[in-house]
């Protein structure tokens, strides 16, 4: 047997190995509705905000190009930019906390 | 010209093919650790069995400079050849000629042994060791794959199709493997992925290399595309001709059966498994406690270990088996798992295979992840594989039985024809534990040592519930045995049920939750 670990199921406590997918699962945390995510790996080509300003629902914030499409980043809702995590030209990877809204 | 000059240029045309992609071109493969196709193809058959067609088809490409170029064999050596004597279909990439690519001729070479093998109701075994589409063939490259594919599909669940990874597959290449039965894979030499390492850094940034993104490890552990792994390429043809003992010719014939022997006697089917429910044991040696010879042949191993799937034999004859693994993640069932088991289930039913099921599970893995990656749909599948099924199916629980696992584990409800438990086994809607909080969750609460309470709560439901008996009492267990019965109960139900005859409504096919 290999290496021996405690594991809940339905609240009984189980002695048994453990996966490494299972291990390595991401625990889930709730998405906050001010962060802006990149949500595919790619490059930051324009940035049309700055920190400060306060920006409209539905307006472009910045432009993501992935897979040869350029994704327009929208506003989520009317409010001010708190802080602008990327810079232009830069790659981004997945989930990266790109725009924080106040 | 005489004929025996007619003879000579046949020999000496032979002998040009049989050079494949030339001397330089056999270094290179030998440099990278791999054999020769037709190294490969006479190594997996009988000795002097393999007969090869279409040795002199040519391409007939005419752009890029094709026109100039003869490629021995298109980059393919399909034939007919045996294993163990009977017949089979086999089809292997040469890499050594322009790096194995797939063009029309190439592909009309492969589907020509798939029609063939279908036709003839024999194994197709096919070797892939090509780097993709003869890019300078262009949409006919496409339609030779679209044409492999239509035929492994059409194959599938009629004759034993068997892919072997033995150099690259990439691109849409991949699928062929992907819709055959049994996928075996070797270290360091199989390279399998939909689009390569340089495509992901160019358009994601992402840096991988390819024997971390589909070398044989991956496959056999993480994707669960490879169903066998080997060291060595030799190591894989030995796994190829043991599966091939285990399983029928085609869809209408049995498994061949073998002389019967009883189980090793270092495996004591009564020292196996602890009576504490929340303790490990390897189920794999239950199930060597009653197969013939302890011999047990796994299917993938690495992957998704909390369950077992495999062949062994009782009394001479071919036997499916699916065992949950309390050994790891306390054999609960998951998205993986689920897929895994349902398709050796399906593969055995369509196969004539009985199947043997060994239940020891305390339900579902917990965890947003498996919701949100699906386990309701996938857990569907070992329902509908199970219910599907009309081979024999015996059921043995040999510890826990708990809430959907103990449903969904061939019960009697899926229309299991046997259904055993061991004097241990805890047929409940859930563990002690979990259903003493819920159902007494008042009286502990309200308590004076709230602890003390629950523990004796637990106790009360163990005693009350936790036991073959409740089930017995309604006919859902056909009976409780020992388990040093266990073998020869099997063997009893097996033998009962050889002429089994189930039907299932007549329908085009099913909606299966894939």
């Amino acid at each position: 047997m290999g290496d021996l670990k405690e594991f809940n199921v339905d609240g009984t406590i189980y002695i048994t190995e453990l996966t490494k997918k299972f291990e390595n699962r991401k625990p889930w945390v709730r998405p906050n509705p001010k962060h802006i995510n990149s949500f595919i790996p790619g490059t930051i080509v324009e940035i049309f905000v700055k920190e400060g300003q306060d920006v409209k629902e539905g307006e472009t914030i910045m432009i993501l190009e992935a897979m040869k499409m350029k994704n327009q980043i929208k506003m989520p809702f009317d409010g001010k930019i708190a802080k602008i995590f990327v810079t232009e030209g830069i790659m981004v990877p997945n989930r990266l906390l790109m725009v924080e809204i106040e | 010209m005489s004929l025996k000059r007619n003879i000579l240029d046949l020999r000496k045309r032979k002998e040009k093919v049989l050079q494949g992609g030339g001397e330089k071109a056999i270094q290179k493969q030998v440099a990278m650790g791999k054999l020769t196709a037709r190294e490969r193809v006479t190594s997996i058959l009988d000795e002097d069995s393999f007969h090869e067609y279409d040795m002199f088809v040519e391409h007939e490409a005419r752009d890029f400079g094709m026109e100039k170029k003869q490629l021995h064999g298109d980059g393919v050596i399909i034939g007919t050849g045996t294993i163990y004597g009977e017949p089979v279909c086999i089809f292997a990439q040469d890499f050594t000629v322009a790096g194995g690519s797939l063009g029309l001729m190439h592909a009309r070479k492969i589907t020509k042994i798939m029609d063939h093998a279908l036709k003839m109701r024999v194994p197709l075994i096919g070797i892939n060791d090509s780097g993709g589409a003869r890019i300078q063939e262009g949409v006919n490259s496409l339609a030779g794959y679209g044409e492999i594919f239509f035929r492994n599909t059409l194959a599938s669940g009629v004759i034993p199709q068997l892919s072997i990874i033995l150099g690259p597959c990439a691109g849409g290449a991949v699928y062929s493997p992907a819709l055959t039965d049994f996928v075996f894979v070797v270290e360091n030499i199989s390279k399998m992925f939909i689009t390569g390492p340089e495509v992901i850094k160019t358009v994601l940034g992402e840096e991988i290399s390819m024997e971390e993104l589909g070398g044989a490890k991956v496959h056999s552990e993480i994707t669960g595309n490879a169903h066998f792994y080997a060291l060595s390429e030799y190591e894989c043809f030995e796994q190829i001709k043991k599966l091939l003992t285990f399983i029928p010719w085609n869809n209408t014939k049995k498994a061949k059966a073998f002389p019967p022997k009883p189980p090793k006697p270092e495996y004591k089917i009564e020292e196996i498994v602890p009576s504490d429910p929340t303790q490990p044991y390897d189920i794999r040696h239950v199930i060597k406690s009653v197969v013939d010879d302890s011999d047990f042949f796994e299917s993938m191993e690495n992957f998704a270990r909390n369950i077992v799937i495999g062949f062994g034999r009782m009394n001479g004859e071919t036997v499916g088996f699916v065992a949950n693994q309390p050994l790891v993640l306390a054999g609960v069932l998951d998205c993986d798992s689920s897929d895994k088991a349902a398709r050796f289930i399906r593969y055995c039913n369509a196969f004539n295979i009985p199947l043997v099921t060994f239940e020891d599970m305390p339900g579902y893995l917990p965890g947003v992840e498996q919701e949100h990656m699906g386990v309701i749909r996938h857990g569907a599948k070992i329902l509908y594989a199970y219910s599907e099924a009309t081979v024999p199916k015996i059921t043995v629980i040999v510890r826990k039985a708990y809430g959907g696992g103990y449903i969904a584990m061939n019960s009697r409800h899926m229309k299991a024809d046997f259904m055993f438990a061991w004097p241990n086994a805890e047929i409940a809607v859930m563990g002690p534990d979990g259903a003493a909080n819920i159902i007494f969750k008042k009286e502990i609460l309200a308590a004076e040592d709230p602890e003390a309470m629950r523990k004796e709560k637990v106790a009360e439901y163990r005693e009350k519930f936790a036991n073959p008996y409740v089930a017995a009492a309604k006919g859902y267990i056909d009976t409780v045995i020992e388990p040093q019965e266990t073998r020869s109960m099997l063997l009893h139900s097996i033998e009962v049920s050889s002429n089994k005859v189930d039907s299932r409504p007549a329908k085009k096919h099913g909606i299966p939750p894939f």
